[in-house]
């Protein structure tokens, strides 16, 4: 009786552990059965390279939103990354006792903050920011997505380069003080040059959360599904063109939404892959 | 040990010592090593600048407009009250957890007591629950939309049940992945003296190692609770956005940070959208304070 509980119990834990497992294969049987035929459908190029969006005439090409999502992610990339960097370099090697307790809770919070009150904040404060100060009509152009993911994807940085530039043994450090340097040039140039491969998984880490950023960026780049003209106009992205199309469209079209789906779940696999392999790089 | 430590660094400091003027001295010299520490205190004063001007401008703007009638029990379109949104957040909560809390408790016990070195199960497992942590939300929401709203599916419509499966799914792999460091973090010894004493394997897990793991998979509840209450995209087409108290688990449901996000896209109800702002930022910053808190207390414990 009792060894019949030990294994009974063993298997539970065991079907539990298969949850995850099951998870992804569901989500990828639901996407890729959902998705794919409307893609063959529409035809592959015409989809992924079409540059027009017009659900009402039945064309659906969506170049433009994937164009979007990746000019997005790397604005929020050129934004986040030096601050990131930076602060992170600030909290590991220059900031005193005091002042970290104070500042590592600060970026806790920063990551807990959820993404509709960023948006939120995106749209009373840094869309009439930039209409000002660029003399636009209208704030909500990729300028605002940019900077608004940039802060977003501040925490997810901070917290890995920080973690990496720790994980670099004192002496690189020691050595390169022993030698004359100043601090400065020892964290710079001895010890970040070690944590590099950590700092990249930070910022592919943030290339991941950038572009599946759904609601606050919806909230701030004005969602025109048109080819991004620029910094200073509105762009859609993937992400977007989603949400705010899924609540009433029908047949092809939510079909070519759900297709959406699968190029930005196709976009984060690649992503995994690539976190995966710098892992591997980092034990190696 | 730990004090003598602590001596001994304070002793390695003190010979290492830069006083404030040679460094100034330094920099004279060291052009570029004065531009690098005066970048690093910028980037730090931005991070900081940023969070204290988000929180800072959402309370002062939203304050004032914690109205009593935004807590009415009844939403209606004049008072856009909050309070159902806030019931139905707290239920969202209750049933994901319900949900994700024994898989993903039970899913770590196996990774860390049970699976064998090398086990390929263990490897599947974990690159599955790293792509689930990596896969955005709103992907999540077309997953939870097909499978359990649709017909073709479960056919559940827009419901509560939808929506907190939906975010258990989410959640999984952060409490799995909590839990496990939780576990691992018990002594062996715990285990050893455990066997010595003739319990078996189940009981060992169950009343001696999980009681000195709780800390450690409290706070990983608790990040996924702050999780599920910042929600919106996963949400947004499964839950859906009725703003109503549900009667059952299949009736739709509206959370807060949906709530938040109706009023300020409709662009009518600015000032509401302000004290929900506030609402929304007073509850995550509790769940992210209560979270360090249990936190170090497993660090002391």
């Amino acid at each position: 009786m009792k060894n019949f509980r030990e294994t009974f119990m063993k298997i539970v834990f065991l079907i539990a552990a298969c949850a995850s497992i099951l998870a992804v294969a569901l989500i990828c049987v639901f996407l890729f059965a959902n998705g794919v035929p409307a893609i063959n459908e529409i035809g592959v190029g015409n989809f992924l390279l079409g540059q027009t969006w017009r659900p009402g005439n039945d064309i659906y090409g969506i170049f433009p939103m994937i164009l979007g999502s990746i000019y997005v992610t790397a604005g929020a990339i050129v934004v986040g990354v030096p601050i990131g960097l930076l602060t992170a370099i600030f909290m590991a090697r220059f900031c005193p006792a005091k002042l970290y307790s104070i500042l590592k809770p600060a970026v806790e919070l920063l990551a807990g903050i959820p993404s509709v009150v960023y948006g939120f904040f995106g749209m009373v404060v840094i869309i009439p920011l930039i209409r000002q100060a660029f003399h636009l009509s209208s704030g909500d152009v990729m300028l605002t997505a940019c900077l608004l993911l940039g802060i977003m994807i501040l925490p997810t940085i901070i917290t890995t380069s920080e973690a990496a530039i720790r994980a670099v043994p004192n002496s690189y450090y020691e050595g390169s003080l022993a030698l004359g340097a100043t601090h400065e040039r020892s964290v710079f140039f001895a010890t970040l040059p070690a944590a590099k491969s950590g700092v990249l998984t930070g910022v592919v880490l943030g290339i991941g959360r950038a572009i599946g950023e759904t609601m606050a960026v919806i909230m701030v780049a004005g969602n025109q599904a048109r080819m991004p003209e620029g910094l200073l106009k509105g762009v859609r992205t993937m992400t977007a063109n989603i949400v705010l199309e899924m609540g009433y469209a029908s047949g092809l079209h939510r079909e070519a939404l759900i297709a959406t789906g699968v190029v930005l779940f196709v976009f984060i696999l690649i992503i995994n892959l690539a976190l995966s392999l710098l892992k591997k790089g980092e034990r190696a | 040990m730990s004090k003598e430590k602590g001596a001994e660094v304070t002793q390695i400091r003190a010979i290492n010592r830069v006083s404030l003027k040679d460094r100034l001295k330094s920099y004279r010299t060291q052009p570029l090593s004065l531009i690098l520490f005066l970048l690093v205190c910028l980037a730090a004063v931005i991070t900081v600048f940023i969070l204290v001007f988000i929180i800072g401008y959402i309370l002062v703007q939203g304050l004032p407009n914690l109205t009593p009638e935004l807590f009415a029990w009844e939403y209606n379109s004049e008072n856009v009250s909050m309070m159902p949104s806030i019931i139905n957040t707290i239920l969202m909560v209750a049933l994901a957890l319900v949900i994700a809390g024994p898989i993903g408790i039970f899913a770590a016990i196996y990774l860390v007591e049970y699976a064998s070195r090398g086990n390929k199960l263990v490897g599947v497992i974990r690159i599955t629950a790293e792509t689930l942590s990596g896969i955005p939300s709103i992907v999540y929401g077309l997953f939870g939309m097909l499978l359990f709203v649709y017909k073709s599916g479960l056919g559940w419509g827009n419901s509560l049940l939808a929506g907190a499966f939906t975010v258990a799914i989410m959640v999984l792999p952060l409490i799995m992945r909590q839990t496990e460091e939780a576990l691992k973090a018990v002594p062996d010894s715990y285990r050893e003296g455990s066997f010595g004493l003739g319990a078996g394997k189940l009981r060992t897990v169950f009343s001696i190692i999980l009681p000195s793991a709780v800390p450690g998979i409290l706070a990983g509840v608790i990040l996924a609770i702050g999780r599920i209450v910042g929600e919106t995209a996963a949400l947004m087409y499964t839950s859906g956005t009725v703003a109503e108290i549900p009667s059952s688990v299949f009736d739709s449901t509206r959370t807060l940070a949906l709530h938040m996000y109706s009023l300020s896209r409709e662009g009518l109800y600015i000032d509401q959208a302000y004290a929900t702002a506030v609402v929304l930022l007073i509850i995550v910053v509790g769940i992210n304070a209560l979270a360090s808190f249990v936190a170090k207390r497993l660090t002391k414990g």
